[in-house]
């Protein structure tokens, strides 16, 4: 009895032993991880207006440093639009994490049966029409003409759908009601038509 | 009996005197019970060669005569024990003791692994064996759990099946497969268990935290499964299911064969492979929910009585496609998706499995050893390893898009040993240790930020339980044990997010890296838990028992509640863990009534759960970002209640007729804030009646009704958001639950003799018969599609 004890507590304490090397051999990994830096990660829109007739340029912009993180996106549009002007307007998306800032409308735009720009304005301040269009002669957004007509003020949302049904109804003329697909990019900018 | 000693003297003396020779050596000998050294009366002892027989006494003892010097081979023999063969050699005069093993049905029936604790009384389990089993040959096992009492399951989709035991799942469920304790990064509602339910032959349901000698920390229960028995004689044999379904048009193959031989060497060999297509409702095709199934797995050992061991791996790969339409970009496609009465996205039917969708992989290495001591108990040791590598694809664009974005790969080693004291019969005590290291690994390939930091884990764990027979009524189980869980993570958190928690107060001095915008940071957190465990039944009469246990359960929190940051994209939800949680402790009571006749078998458990820092995760608000707005879920902590009761009744009508019924109920209440608790399963009833006709190929036919009560307690969660491109605000209900659904299901089969050794056993089984249309509260997809349809399953079996 007393040995058989005695052998029971050595093949504990054997155990015991192994299983402290086995976790010596296995915890060295003292390596730091490696920084992940989002790769797909979309910090940035802008669209640029030029004015028709010629003059300032208008800078819309929507800055989200922290991607998915707490921090909300800084919205600025740097003037006021003017009544009955035609603009000639161009997006574009950018992760400016990365230094120099990784331009994503090339990514876009390589993909751009899968994409599109919808514009969505409110208390009619503006009409957005498509300039470009991919290669099955569906809109994509990236170049775009905005026209104002009377003193308002509003919202302008630019929306990036990826994977839209751009066959469905209103699509191609930038009704977003019916196409479906996941939101890559959604910003509300506060417009004033004076 | 008598008769047959009577007759066994009779003939020794008989052979004595046929063999009577100048050899005059004397051998005597005391049989003896290999357990508590007790004679063995009327036990049988042969010399096959001489062709003497002598049979024991009252004190064990037996002496043969007139034996010549040398070797002589003894077979030693008794009623309820192994015979055993024993070779002595004899020079002069001889006294020697035999063991004998006084348990044949141990031997015969006890599996491999012995579950020594789940056989106890005095928990609340419930066994399910073969052929119900067999029946979800081509499911999962959160399936064939489901008609248990009290167990209900919370699917992503239909093929990610997790169990759900009174209410609780994922780290507070144990899946214990052959004697290993399944570590699968358990602790996400989308990561099922990664089990093939083909390899077990007996599945055995726990209710609550009382069986210690698996772990502390299963506050909801455990869930044992075993492979089959293995038998001890010269065999070989195997068996074949072949399952073939109409929704998802899929098939499912499972093989075994197993070798064994008198001398306890055995072998088996499984696999299995799955294959579905897109599964469908009644009215559309659920797009992108195929999957794709391999599962092998190999076993040998030795099985003797007094020592033995066993060697198994098992290997298992799930490729689960996940519904197309879940998929979302924001909140905005979010609202779109819960107000769509179909799916935004319907293709044809197809076996493509696209992004999103997982691709898991598990391996398991497990050895074993056993040994038993002569008169004082049974030593088993154990080292397993297991490896859990997960791919997660979302639908991602460029060069990026068949790239995962989340892939971790776990790795865990442990260490058990127990010891059990079982020399006397009416007090049993076992104790035993648990050593474990497991390494997570987030690969940063993905070019997504991870989901799960890398960490190392270390659980030490020692554990004691005793089982008292106070008399032939009343029987006593106690257990304690404690753990330590230590947890060594370095995470990235972004700057934004370290100061939107609060952290740089309390946690400043965890950092050890500076990356622009990100810091690396080092929780080490410690976590000390003691569970304990007391249970006590009592026989009333013939028919009627009674028993009450209460148990004690600490959990750690596990390194999803602890450390989840980020957006989880198929969810189109940012999951926030928390690094200030502490673990949560349990205290449940419970009871049983059964009464069993020969016709009529009833139970009634209760239980009520009380839940201290009960971890849960709610939505909470959300978040702006570039891509428009997410719903935030965080993990939180609460004191909780949960209490409920399970009805199981079976009722014989005639040799022929047997009417089932199991029907749960339970409640969760967050007794800090007085609200309900998230998640808590609705109310169900299952109503059958089976037909049998034995002589008829052994036909069986049942048709069961099972109703699903609408969940009416549930928390307010909905929140309103505004949706820029309609220029609204709107209210989003992630909270009501679904409407209350009825589903009628069919079974038959019958058994035909193929020859001696072979029999082929067809099955039909027809699943939600009226085709109705219903969404599930606990289907995580329930926003986005309806639930299964009408599905046929056609299964042949053989058995050889």
């Amino acid at each position: 009895m007393h040995t058989l004890k005695n052998k029971y507590m050595k093949t504990i304490k054997n155990l015991a032993l192994v299983l402290f090397v086995a976790t010596l051999f296995t915890a060295c990994s003292e390596d730091d991880p490696e920084v992940v830096n989002e790769e797909e990660l979309i910090t940035t829109l802008t669209a640029t207006l030029r004015p028709s007739g010629g003059g300032t340029d208008i800078i819309l912009k929507s800055v989200d440093l922290d991607g998915d993180g707490p921090d909300a996106p800084v919205i600025s549009v740097s003037a006021n639009l003017t009544v009955n002007t035609n603009y000639t307007g161009v997006l574009k998306v950018e992760n400016e994490t990365e230094s120099p800032a990784d331009d994503i409308t090339i990514e876009v735009l390589e993909e751009d049966e899968e994409h599109q720009f919808f514009f969505t304005p409110t208390n009619n301040i503006a009409t957005v029409s498509y300039n470009d269009m991919d290669e099955d002669g569906n809109p994509i957004g990236v170049q775009f003409t905005l026209a104002t007509t009377t003193a308002a003020s509003g919202s302008l949302t630019i929306t990036l759908r990826h994977e839209p049904m751009k066959t469905a109804s209103g699509v191609r003329n930038g009704d977003i009601t019916n196409a479906g697909g996941e939101t890559d990019v959604q910003a509300v900018f506060p417009i004033t038509v004076q | 009996m008598i008769k047959k000693i009577f007759f066994c003297v009779l003939f020794c003396c008989l052979s004595f005197t046929n063999n009577a020779q100048e050899c005059n050596t004397i051998l005597k000998g005391t049989v003896i019970d290999y357990h508590d050294g007790t004679p063995i009366y009327g036990a049988t002892v042969y010399i096959k060669s001489l062709n003497k027989y002598a049979t024991t006494d009252f004190e064990g003892k037996f002496k043969i005569e007139q034996l010549c010097n040398g070797e002589i081979n003894l077979t030693i023999s008794h009623i309820s024990c192994e015979t055993k063969n024993v070779t002595v050699s004899i020079e002069k005069d001889t006294y020697r003791d035999f063991f004998l093993e006084h348990h044949i049905e141990s031997l015969k029936e006890v599996s491999i692994v012995a579950a020594a604790n789940i056989k106890s009384k005095t928990i609340q389990s419930t066994v399910l064996k073969g052929k119900t089993i067999e029946a979800f040959s081509n499911q999962n096992l959160g399936d064939a759990l489901k008609d248990i009492a009290g167990i209900s399951s919370i699917n992503t989709g239909n093929s990610i099946v997790k169990p759900v035991i009174n209410g609780l799942h994922s780290s507070r469920i144990i899946v214990m497969t052959n004697g290993v304790r399944l570590q699968d990064q358990e602790w996400g509602i989308e990561h099922a268990p990664n089990l093939d339910i083909n390899t077990a032959e007996k599945i055995t349901v726990i209710k609550g935290a009382n069986s210690l000698e698996f772990g502390g920390d299963a506050i909801g229960g455990v869930i044992v499964t075993e492979p089959s028995n293995v038998l001890l004689k010269d065999s070989l044999y195997g068996k074949s299911i072949l399952s073939g379904q109409s929704n998802g048009r899929g098939y499912s193959f499972h093989s075994s064969l197993s070798k064994s031989t008198k001398k306890g060497w055995y072998v088996n060999a499984k696999t299995t492979l799955k294959k579905m297509g897109d599964f469908e409702s009644p009215e559309y095709v659920l797009s992108n929910s195929g999957l794709n199934s391999k599962a092998y797995s190999l076993q040998t050992g030795l099985k003797k009585f007094e020592s033995g061991f066993n060697v198994y791996y098992t290997f298992i790969n799930n490729e689960i496609g996940i519904l197309r339409a879940s998929h979302l970009g924001n909140i905005e496609d979010l609202v779109n998706a819960i107000n769509s009465p179909e799916p935004l996205i319907t293709n044809d039917f197809s076996y493509d499995i696209n992004s999103p969708k997982q691709d898991v992989t598990h391996q398991l290495v497990k050895v074993d050893y056993y040994k038993r001591f002569k008169k004082l108990g049974k030593l088993k040791v154990q080292y397993d390893f297991q490896n859990n590598h997960r791919f997660e694809y979302d639908i991602r664009v460029g060069n990026d898009r068949n790239k995962a974005s989340l892939d971790l790969n776990l790795s865990s080693h442990a260490i058990t040993s127990s010891f059990k004291f079982d020399a006397k019969t009416d007090e049993k005590y076992k104790v035993g240790f648990m050593g474990a290291y497991q390494n997570n690994f987030a690969n940063p390939n993905t070019g997504i930020k991870r989901l799960i930091p890398d960490y190392d884990k270390y659980d030490l764990g020692f554990f004691t339980i005793g089982n008292f027979i106070l008399n032939d009524e009343t029987t006593l189980d106690v257990g304690f044990r404690y753990d330590f869980n230590a947890i060594n993570a370095k995470k990235f958190y972004s700057k934004s997010r370290w100061e939107e928690r609060n952290y740089e107060l309390d946690f400043s001095d965890l950092i050890i890296g500076d990356f622009n915008t990100q810091w690396l940071v080092n929780p080490k957190f410690q976590f000390h838990n003691i569970s304990a465990s007391a249970g006590i039944s009592y026989q009333l009469n013939d028919e009627n028992s009674v028993l009450f246990n209460y148990g004690l359960s600490n959990r750690a929190p596990n390194p999803s509640e602890l450390f989840s940051d980020g957006l989880h994209h198929s969810a189109a939800r940012i999951e926030l863990g928390d690094l200030r949680l502490q673990q949560e402790t349990s205290n449940r009571v419970s009871a049983n009534y059964r009464f069993k006749s020969a016709n009529t078998s009833i139970l009634v458990e209760v239980f009520f759960n009380d839940i201290r820092n009960f971890m849960y995760l709610e939505p909470t608000g959300t978040e702006q970002t570039i891509r428009g707005a997410f719903p935030v879920w965080e993990h939180k902590k609460t004191n909780a209640n949960l209490f409920g009761a399970d009805f199981s009744l079976t009722q014989n009508i005639g040799s022929h007729f047997i009417l089932k019924n199991t029907s749960s109920f339970i409640r969760g209440k967050d007794v800090k804030n007085d609200r309900n608790l998230i998640d808590i399963p609705s109310a169900k009833t299952l109503n059958s009646i089976g037909y049998t006709l034995e002589k008829w190929y052994d036909f069986s036919a049942v048709i069961e009704s099972e109703y699903v009560f609408r969940q009416n307690l549930f928390p307010n969660n909905n929140f309103e958001t505004y949706i820029p491109t309609t220029d609204t605000t709107v209210l989003v209900d992630v909270s009501t639950t679904p409407s209350s659904y009825h589903l009628l299901n069919f079974n038959s089969d019958a058994r035909f003799k193929l020859s001696e050794k072979t029999n082929l056993t067809v099955g039909l089984t027809v699943t939600n018969i009226l085709n109705i249309n219903y969404r599930e509260n606990l289907n995580r997809l329930r926003f986005f599609a309806d639930d299964l349809g009408r599905n046929y399953t056609l299964q042949l079996k053989l058995k050889y």
